[in-house]
């Protein structure tokens, strides 16, 4: 028995193909029928009149840490894939530094396995560690694990010190077109630090990451993927200083991409004032000057995707002096509200915007979602792109709720929620 | 007089000792075609002589080969010492690992010592690359190199050159697959430089970590794919991975290195039907090429490398003392 259709009319859809929303709407089952100016529904579909309100493809998540296995009481497949439906995340990319690290095919076989069946259809898709054990000496079996379906390769926040064994990672994926992200952190210029080095981290007396820490690694990485062929991704970047590095690199053709956490495209080091660990990030949030070229580089399409970051942590490990909390937030939920921000603020236009959520990471990840385009999976959501709210981290539905965007004004709220043509929120 | 065994002496009828224009053979660059093939085709007539009965000829009587060993090896050196004594020539053999070098003799003083015991032809292995040209420098007799790092061993191109050409007729046209650690290989750079130069088409296939920068400027087409790189090949010549030679991980484990490079019969079903499979040895069974493969006299010619490897270099041999013969009258 084949799903029944759901046609959704009066709507603006953005396309993240196409440079400009347009009016219109959409049709599918499992699959997406048709698109733009539909003629007419099957007998028993399910027609939502959209008037208001947007449709796009659902998100997709390249940088997300679920607990499970091993620290199940941070979050699990089951919480992770609530949240990422309430929060329009249809696809998430899960960061191998679980507790047993996946950098084995059976590992990479388990996340395929459990994933979704626990998620309530949310699509899991495994990141696999580059080195074995992250402990960044030895490349995993790479090839084994893209048979697998391991979807890229990281060594998650431990960026690789030695220089050759990521040369040799890189080159070696090469016969497997696989996709290696890579923090871009100097270890040694970055340890001990908790927040960006500047005036404030003085200020509170507070030991400091410099901006050079990532500009001097994203150099060195480039540098690297120019060498080997390989395809890289600069995951999550924060500084300015690291963007002309970028830009040269992708100038010259080299196979080069980069990623940024949402949260460095809306705040600033300003909101870890009064020592709010939730703010305390890593890479660490940092100047105004360094967010606008962010969001200049993500609407210039520099920057080529924008990923949630989603580190849920628990309260015990955040209420803490700032120097002994724990990095990270969770984004799930608020991804798309707080991309939507640089809307708002007419920053940045809607479809780039979307588009480095959708479309962008499914090319780099080479999957079929993440498209309007008749034929793709229908994995669909509706905004209603105006509808204002302030976050209260308590009903994040995350088995965590450090977040940033705490007591924040936000605006975009997800009112349903596609995967495949199955509706896994809202409705 | 030695005695002539009788069935030599027709094939010597065909050929006559190759002249060469080199001292020495210490790359594959020092040949032009016709001193390969000619070198090739002296093989072809002292090879049946390990058929016989009696198997020594008296062509280097009264010559002193020296083979100086500085790297452990098994097949290379027997297989000089064997070629040197067919030929009738006094062999000594100096492994030189465990005596001087330990001492803290420079490979120069080496080559001085050796020099003035006055020998005819030395057969020199050693872990660097270049050290048998820089050791030839400094002696007076005609040198060969038996594997120099990992830049050349010319005699073991000869002995596959000719083991090809022994079971499938010809060198000239054929597709010939060179697989697997090719960056840490001296068997691969002389083989793709012979091999080329005799007219065949060679493909390299390894982990993008595995294969040396800018290979295909060698003349070589280079693949990472086992499936794509054997299509059609009438050779697949493997390597030994030289895990001895490596520093830190170039993959990540021999079980993936087989399933993406090891030669099983799934994969050499991608070769063209009849293909010979070859390995200069020794092997890394389930690490580069499987038990069933290697061991399979329908396509594995392993065994006969060795036997050509005797034929081959009598022949090189022979034409080096020549060259040495010529240059002292003239």
């Amino acid at each position: 028995m084949s799903l029944r259709p759901t046609l959704i009319k009066n709507t603006r859809l953005i396309d993240p193909a196409k440079t400009e929303v347009e009016d219109g709407a959409i049709l599918f089952d499992e699959n997406i029928l048709d698109v733009g100016a539909v003629s007419g529904a099957p007998d028993g579909a399910e027609i939502i009149d959209a008037e208001g309100l947007y449709v796009a493809p659902g998100l997709i998540d390249m940088r997300v840490t679920i607990g499970e296995p091993g620290a199940e009481h941070k979050e699990t497949f089951k919480s992770a894939g609530r949240a990422a439906a309430a929060g329009g995340v249809t696809t998430m990319v899960m960061m191998p530094h679980t507790d047993p690290i996946i950098d084995d095919q059976s590992l990479v076989d388990y996340v395929l396995r459990r994933g979704p069946d626990r998620s309530g259809g949310v699509r899991v898709l495994p990141a696999a560690a580059l080195t074995k054990h992250l402990d960044g000496e030895l490349m995993t079996e790479i090839g084994l694990m893209a048979e697998a379906g391991a979807v890229l390769f990281t060594n998650g926040d431990k960026p690789i010190t030695s220089s050759r064994v990521l040369r040799r990672a890189l080159s070696y994926a090469t016969s497997f077109g696989a996709l290696i992200a890579h923090r871009p952190e100097d270890p040694f210029l970055a340890e001990g630090g908790v927040m960006h080095e500047g005036e404030l981290a003085a200020r509170l007396g507070l030991p400091g990451i410099p901006a050079a820490a990532e500009a001097i690694m994203a150099e060195r990485d480039l540098a690297l993927a120019e060498l080997t062929g390989g395809k890289l991704l600069l995951d999550m970047l924060s500084a300015a200083q690291a963007l002309p590095a970028l830009k040269r690199a992708k100038e010259r053709g080299v196979s080069a991409f980069a990623s940024v956490n949402v949260h460095h495209l809306v705040l600033n080091e300003q909101d870890v004032d009064g020592y709010r660990t939730f703010a305390k990030l890593s890479p660490p949030l940092r100047g105004e000057d360094d967010r606008t070229a962010l969001v200049r580089a993500v609407s210039d399409g520099l920057i080529d995707v924008i990923v949630s970051g989603h580190d849920p942590q628990q309260a015990e490990d955040k209420r803490l002096p700032f120097e002994e909390a724990a990095f990270g937030a969770v984004g799930l939920e608020t991804l798309l509200a707080g991309a939507l921000t640089l809307h708002h603020k007419g920053d940045v236009p809607l479809n780039t915007l979307i588009r480095a959520m959708t479309l962008k990471p499914a090319e780099l990840l080479r999957q079929p979602t993440g498209r309007l385009s008749k034929g793709a999976p229908a994995d669909v959501i509706l905004i209603d792109i105006g509808a204002p709210f302030k976050l209260d981290s308590d009903k994040l539905k995350s088995k965590s709720n450090n977040s940033p965007f705490d007591k924040k004004l936000l605006q975009g709220a997800v009112k349903r929620t596609f995967i495949a043509g199955k509706t896994v929120f809202g409705g | 007089m030695a005695q002539r065994p009788t069935g030599v002496k027709k094939s010597e009828a065909r050929t006559s000792p190759v002249r060469f224009r080199h001292k020495h053979l210490l790359s594959i660059a020092d040949l032009d075609r016709s001193e390969a093939e000619s070198l090739l085709d002296r093989a072809e007539a002292f090879a049946p002589l390990a058929e016989q009965k009696i198997k020594k000829l008296d062509t280097l009587r009264g010559r002193t080969q020296i083979n100086l060993f500085f790297e452990n090896s098994t097949r290379t050196q027997s297989s000089f010492e064997l070629a040197g004594k067919r030929m009738g020539a006094d062999v000594v053999n100096m492994s030189v690992k465990s005596s001087s070098v330990a001492k803290g003799e420079t490979l120069i003083d080496t080559a001085t010592t050796l020099n003035a015991m006055r020998p005819d032809l030395l057969v020199v292995r050693h872990g660097s690359s270049g050290a048998v040209e820089l050791l030839s420098q400094k002696v007076d007799c005609s040198v060969i190199n038996a594997g120099d790092g990992k830049h050349e061993h010319p005699t073991q191109a000869l002995l596959d050159a000719f083991t090809i050409r022994d079971k499938l007729g010809r060198i000239e046209g054929l597709a010939i697959a060179i697989c697997g650690d090719v960056l840490h290989s001296r068997v691969a750079r002389s083989n793709v430089a012979l091999l080329t130069l005799l007219g065949a088409q060679v493909r390299l296939i390894g982990p993008p970590t595995l294969m040396p920068a800018a290979a295909e400027r060698w003349g070589a087409k280079v693949f990472h794919s086992m499936r794509e790189g054997l299509k059609g090949a009438d050779v697949v010549m493997m390597l030994r991975v030289q895990r001895e030679r490596m520093q830190g991980g170039f993959f990540p484990s021999a079980r993936e290195f087989f399933w993406f490079y090891g030669l099983d019969e799934d994969k050499l079903k991608f070769a063209k039907p009849g293909a010979i499979v070859m390995h200069p040895g020794p092997m890394n069974r389930g690490v580069e090429i499987d038990s069933n493969i290697a061991d399979n006299p329908q396509v594995s010619v392993i065994e006969t490398q060795v036997r050509m490897g005797v034929a081959v270099r009598m022949a090189v041999l022979e034409a080096l003392a020549e060259s040495g013969a010529n240059a002292e009258a003239g």
